[in-house]
């Protein structure tokens, strides 16, 4: 069974978790045109080596973040998203 | 000695000839250059040599022939899609398939069994009567079936109420079949060296030199070599590779696994699926039970095998053939599959003028090795991308005109 170590529930079966992905940032919600936006929704870094991604813990509803080796599966670090994202995305109208 | 056996040992015909010729040296030039000698990669390069006469072409691959995801699938050919593109295409794959073995005088053990994709909710009979009525439009064999007939077809199926997910119906798919993988790549190999093309295995690319959205150079761990046209056919490897050409893609490695038991006498004919339960099951021609389940739930470039995924197949398949029971599991595997957004491949061109790509083969490669190799070729002696594989272009996601493959082996209904 493989573990992942969650910041707020501790060790759990990996199984408990899905996994959401690249850490990305995110295009101007106003001004992104369709190219970035697609390259934000679809394109991937896939990258093989040490990768930063998004993890929900489903019983908790928990999201967090992970660094993890996608040749090896080991998992380098888990920490609360709190440490990338000081900030409030503030989502402004498109006024245009 | 006895002589009976000396007369083989004295005749020129003996010992017969090697299916493909040793490692030539590596050239400084090639009109075409395919990266990945897989089944997509080698049947690209059979029909540039036979169908357009291109035969200085070098096919270079870093493991041995075929040793990647072509031998890590479960062989199932089919083309009872939900998308027209996806019919449309599989279909030809299928036709180019039944008459494989003619084409290349090379026995690829071609048997069509019979395809039963069950249903076990309103959903995915909902699923599958679409999917019958968009085959048969298309003219492909394809029929909703219930529960009487799938006792006529597949008597093995547990049909029994008394289960979690009782049998509701199935897609059936008479053409359905399967055939031997390694065949199918050493069949192109064979017909694409006779004909002139290179085979360089254990030979690594490590980098693409551009230069004004051009592929100039290919850089591997033998030399360095100039290419007209580059196509890279390394499913499982396809975003690594990229990144080479400074592309990026829609995909996500993603592992396959599958397993077989031990082999018994003829069995079971069908070829069984079920979406809803990610589980299929096939008898190989050698008796041993193929089966197969979901893709992984995350990403990872690796062919380890987990107990999750065994136990989460084996509950499921001993609900539809519980006489498996007693077989014991021979050997296990894993592919790295190319998993794209909308279950589709990414076929054709790049924004690189002379690089093409052929990847996104997620659980679906196998059984497009003969259309893609061909419209592949089409597309790099043409340099016009075929209507055929058109829908399929990288650019479709920044169109935001995804083919949504909801006929693809890993998609729940």
């Amino acid at each position: 069974m493989k573990i992942m170590p969650c910041p707020l529930n501790g060790p759990r079966n990996i199984a408990e978790f899905v996994c959401g992905g690249e850490v990305k940032a995110m295009p101007h919600p106003s001004q992104a045109g369709d190219a970035e936006w697609a390259d934000y929704l679809f394109l991937e870094d896939n990258t093989l080596g040490f990768v930063t991604e998004w993890w929900l813990h489903v019983a908790s509803g928990y999201w967090f973040i992970a660094e993890r080796h996608t040749a090896s599966n080991e998992i380098i670090r888990t920490y609360p998203a709190s440490e990338l994202f000081s900030q409030r995305v503030e989502f402004q109208e498109n006024n245009e | 000695m006895p002589f009976a056996l000396l007369k083989y040992g004295l005749s020129g015909k003996y010992p017969s000839q090697r299916h493909f010729p040793v490692r030539p040296a590596l050239k400084s030039s090639y009109d075409v250059v395919i990266i990945g000698g897989g089944g997509h990669g080698l049947a690209a390069a059979y029909y540039l040599a036979k169908d357009w006469g291109i035969t200085n072409v070098a096919v270079l691959e870093k493991g041995y022939l075929a040793g990647g995801n072509t031998a890590r699938n479960t062989t199932i050919v089919r083309s009872n899609y939900l998308t027209p593109e996806g019919v449309r295409f599989y279909d030809e794959s299928r036709q180019l398939f039944s008459d494989l073995s003619h084409e290349l005088d090379y026995n690829i053990l071609y048997s069509e069994r019979g395809h039963l994709t069950l249903a076990h909710n309103d959903a995915a009979m909902r699923t599958s009567r679409w999917r019958a009525e968009v085959n048969k439009h298309m003219g492909v064999d394809s029929e909703l079936v219930y529960p009487d007939e799938i006792a006529k077809i597949c008597p093995q199926l547990n049909l029994s109420r008394d289960v979690h997910h009782p049998i509701e119906g199935a897609l059936y798919h008479p053409p359905g079949a399967i055939a031997r993988h390694d065949g199918v790549a050493w069949g192109y190999a064979k017909g694409a060296t006779e004909r002139g093309v290179e085979l360089h295995t254990h030979t690594e690319v490590t980098g693409l030199k551009v230069n004004n959205d051009e592929v100039t150079q290919v850089e591997t761990d033998r030399g360095t070599i100039k290419a007209g046209v580059v196509l890279q056919a390394v499913a499982g490897m396809s975003s690594e590779v990229a990144r080479m050409a400074g592309l990026k893609l829609p995909i996500k490695t993603i592992p396959l696994q599958a397993c077989v038991s031990e082999p018994v006498k003829p069995y079971l004919d069908s070829i069984v699926v079920s979406g809803s339960l990610h589980t299929y099951v096939s008898q190989s021609s050698r008796g041993e039970m193929v089966m197969g389940s979901a893709a992984d739930p995350y990403g990872l470039y690796s062919t380890r095998s987990t107990l999750e995924f065994k136990e989460d197949l084996m509950m499921n398949m001993l609900e539809l053939l519980p006489c498996l029971a007693s077989l014991r599991v021979l050997r296990q595997w894993a592919g790295m599959a190319d998993m794209t957004p909308d279950f589709s491949p990414v076929m054709g061109e790049t924004p690189l003028k002379n690089y093409y790509i052929d990847a996104g083969w997620g659980t679906w490669g196998f059984k497009a090795t003969p259309v893609s190799g061909k419209r592949m070729a089409e597309t790099i002696a043409t340099r016009q991308v075929p209507d055929l594989i058109k829908p399929f272009a990288l650019s479709r996601f920044e169109r935001f005109a995804q083919v949504g493959e909801r006929g693809a082996a890993s998609v729940g209904h």
